[in-house]
């Protein structure tokens, strides 16, 4: 009796929170970001990591199989970027509304032209993903990309609030817009500036601001730098100076602080995603603080 | 305008020839108006041609960045034309192989290895045999069925060249409400560490509570049933399984639906960022039928005995974790310890060994045994790379009755005993594929001597992404 009533009481408890407001289970922080934007309050958005963790090592915790065994719907990054726990979660949650091909599983990276292709796949280049690099969100206008399919996705998954989902997408796309055009302004100085990154996490963002890489202090993707693989960055920019170094909120700072000091030059820590700095606390807070801080450090270097 | 140019040039060189003085000066002057209302309409002509140019240019441009708008739309809506990747492995299952190799020094020979005060549980649970060692080789095969099913297919390829199939099973994808099953032959889901690989151990061998009570991981072929509740971030996971008791503390017996059931429950969340747990409660209930094992009588003369009856083993199992801001790569820690209790209640037996002077008759009486044993272990990684782990084993063979027709003496192995073992490794992992390991074990399993076991090994990792399982 005891039993029965306790699994009563734990099913109303779920039919609750799903009728209340779509779950929606998103793997970074940038799309749960942008889940509440497209969904305002007919969505309750759950991240599944925050910008302190770096999304390729997460484990399945029970916390995110619990969570996803609610989900109405999940919003990932895709191209393997989250290969190493979202199986187990999806194995795991006994939830049918968000397995692969179904309207509840949503994958950014199919909605945007991925850069860097591998030429080849071997564990020998380090953690390389076939499909391309997944850190696309550095670039706003592969968000608008990923927002247009993200509210498709939703009027998908809740057909009655069509309308609702169709009106935010105008609103944010609007703002989003205007934005963009802000941004470009801001940053037009940094147009050609040279730079280091930690991760070869910066691709977009490179290619959007005319921003150019000369090195990686990961000597490999996903393969932590050694004393030798950055003397050799600091060999390298002996040659070919570069203005700053940056890393992701997530990355380690020694590696960055190690150049900093012997090349001379700023190290940036970059949000990366949402939550990644205290000012970058929306979508909007993440490109402003990137530019301040780039721009900051191009100062900085001159 | 050209005629009138060159004719008042021929006009002024006849000037300057035929006239002189006033007349010359008069044409000079109307050769320098004509110059500069000629030179003035040539730079308005070249600045309406510049203004074209410009014109043109912009167009171009125009017509450029269209092209490039174009380019982007059609690319856009080319990704969006393909919703899911269409490469040619996508529909190959994940296939992925590990390599394992050790190479151990121990002080007593792993051959005469026997835990004290427990029926042996036969099996790989003795140390690895000294020397340079094949570790177990695992080629894993996984993939989607279809919509509905995933299956998964793990054979297992011992170092004396044996090859069993550790796990062949399939498992539903979404039957919804939480509920998922499988069938085939797994790893039984009671305990923490039961239905983890062992190249996924923190030290290169099984707790000596999985060795006596488990014969180092229970596998069985059946069915599982799991249901999550709906909770908010809470995991409460009940399960059950029914098996053909394939594998120790169960005998296989011909007989219709099943011989070995377990349930287990699991409760897991997070603390907070940095933090989080799971902790449960397992069930496993078996049936053994002539579950023999070889000793030596009261004579000292090899004999086989056998058990016969209901063996039930209780498992609790706890595990936390922390990682700053629950990012592993630099540092991280983790605390996990086991308690089982198992139940055996049946007759035990010891065969006829008489004819080759033995003292063993053949005779089957009652045993009874209540017995429990503990570990409790940490793993510390203190730099990228790098983990140092220590593990604490214990056991207590507790009471074990033997009936009036049965000689303890006859049974040297069931003498009472408190096993115990210290273990401490340090292991390096260049990437998230390969690891090296050092281990120094002090095991105490024996009543007479202690063993000092000492063991390197490698632990490589090839082909599919393997998963990160909390």
């Amino acid at each position: 009796m005891k039993i029965k009533l306790i699994f009563a009481m734990l099913a109303l408890t779920g039919s609750f929170s799903a009728h209340a407001a779509l779950n929606i289970l998103a793997c970074e922080p940038e799309w749960g970001a942008l889940a509440q934007e497209l969904g305002g309050d007919k969505v309750k958005v759950a991240n599944a990591t925050s910008a302190l963790q770096d999304p390729h090592r997460i484990e399945a915790r029970p916390s995110l199989i619990a969570r996803a065994r609610n989900a109405d719907m999940l919003v990932c990054t895709g191209a393997e970027l989250e290969i190493g726990w979202l199986p187990i979660l999806l194995r795991d949650s006994g939830n049918a509304a968000i397995q692969p091909g179904q309207p509840g599983n949503f994958e950014a990276t199919r909605y945007v032209a991925l850069l860097e292709k591998p030429q080849r796949l071997d564990r020998a280049d380090g953690d390389v993903h076939a499909a391309g690099n997944p850190h696309i969100q550095t670039d706003p206008h592969n968000i608008a990309l990923v927002a247009d399919a993200m509210s498709k996705a939703l009027e998908t998954v809740d057909a009655a609030n069509t309308a609702y989902y169709q009106a935010r997408h105008d609103d944010f796309m609007a703002r989003w817009r205007a934005a963009i055009a802000r941004w470009e302004t801001q940053a037009a100085p940094l147009k050609g500036v040279v730079i280091v990154a930690q991760h070869q996490a910066y691709p977009y963002l490179e290619n959007w601001l005319g921003l150019k890489q000369v090195a990686t202090l990961e000597p490999k993707p996903g393969v932590e730098p050694s004393i030798a693989s950055l003397s050799a960055v600091l060999n390298k920019l002996s040659i070919t100076p570069a203005k700053m170094v940056v890393r992701s909120a997530y990355n380690d700072d020694r590696a960055s602080a190690w150049l900093s000091q012997r090349a001379n030059i700023p190290a940036v820590v970059l949000p990366f995603t949402v939550g990644g700095t205290p000012a970058a606390n929306t979508l909007f807070g993440l490109f402003d603080d990137t530019i301040n801080r780039l721009l900051a450090a191009d100062k900085v270097a001159k | 305008m050209k005629r009138k140019l060159i004719a008042s040039g021929i006009l002024m060189m006849l000037g300057t020839s035929a006239y002189a003085g006033d007349d010359l000066a008069e044409i000079r002057q109307e050769i320098q108006q004509m110059k500069a209302s000629y030179e003035a309409r040539i730079q308005q002509l070249e600045a309406r041609l510049a203004q074209t140019e410009a014109a043109a240019k912009q167009a171009d441009k125009k017509a450029e960045q269209a092209d490039s708008k174009a380019e982007q739309a059609s690319q856009v809506a080319a990704v969006a034309a393909q919703p899911a990747p269409s490469k040619e492995s996508a529909f190959n299952p994940a296939v992925s192989l590990i390599l394992a190799g050790t190479m151990n020094h121990s002080s007593l020979s792993p051959s005469t290895y026997a835990i004290g005060g427990f029926i042996p549980s036969g099996g790989e649970v003795a140390p690895n045999a000294r020397g340079f060692s094949l570790g177990e080789s695992e080629l894993a095969i996984s993939a989607n069925i279809d919509p509905d099913y995933r299956g998964n297919f793990v054979l297992a390829m011992a170092p004396d060249n044996t090859v069993g199939i550790e796990n062949a099973f399939v498992q539903t994808l979404g039957l919804g409400h939480g509920l998922s099953a499988q069938a085939g032959r797994f790893y039984s889901s009671i305990g923490y560490l039961n239905n983890v690989h062992s190249h996924a151990w923190d030290f290169t061998d099984a707790p000596l509570v999985y060795k006596s009570f488990l014969g180092n991981q229970y596998a069985d072929d059946g069915v599982q049933v799991k249901w999550l509740a709906p909770t908010e971030s809470l995991l409460v996971e009940l399960g059950a399984e029914l098996g053909s008791g394939r594998s120790f503390p169960a005998t296989t017996k011909d007989k219709n639906g099943s011989v070995a059931g377990a349930v287990f429950a699991h409760v897991g969340g997070d603390y907070d960022d940095s933090n989080s747990w799971r902790a449960g409660l397992s069930y496993l209930g078996t049936g053994a039928q002539d579950r023999t094992y070889a000793d030596v009588d009261a004579a000292g003369v090899a004999t086989t005995n056998a058990f016969s009856g209901k063996s039930k083993t209780w498992i609790g199992d706890f595990i936390w974790k922390w990682a700053p801001n629950g990012n592993a790569t630099v540092n991280s820690l983790k605390i996990q310890g086991e308690y089982m209790h198992r139940n055996e209640d049946g007759n035990l037996a010891c065969l006829d060994n008489s004819a080759s002077t033995g003292v063993c008759t053949g005779v089957a009486d009652t045993y009874t045994s209540s017995q429990s044993g503990w570990y409790l272990q940490s793993v510390y990684q203190f730099m990228p790379h790098w983990r140092v782990g220590l593990r604490h084993d214990s056991m207590s063979s507790g009471s074990v009755v033997l009936g009036a027709g049965l000689t303890a003496a006859d049974f040297p192995i069931l003498a009472a005993y408190s096993p115990s073992r210290n273990t401490a490794m340090v292991d390096y992992s260049p990437s998230e594929f390969s690891r090296f390991r050092v281990q120094y074990a002090r095991d105490a399993s024996r009543p007479t001597e202690t063993d000092n076991q000492f063991s390197l090994q490698y632990i490589m990792s090839l082909g599919a992404h393997g998963a990160h399982t909390f």
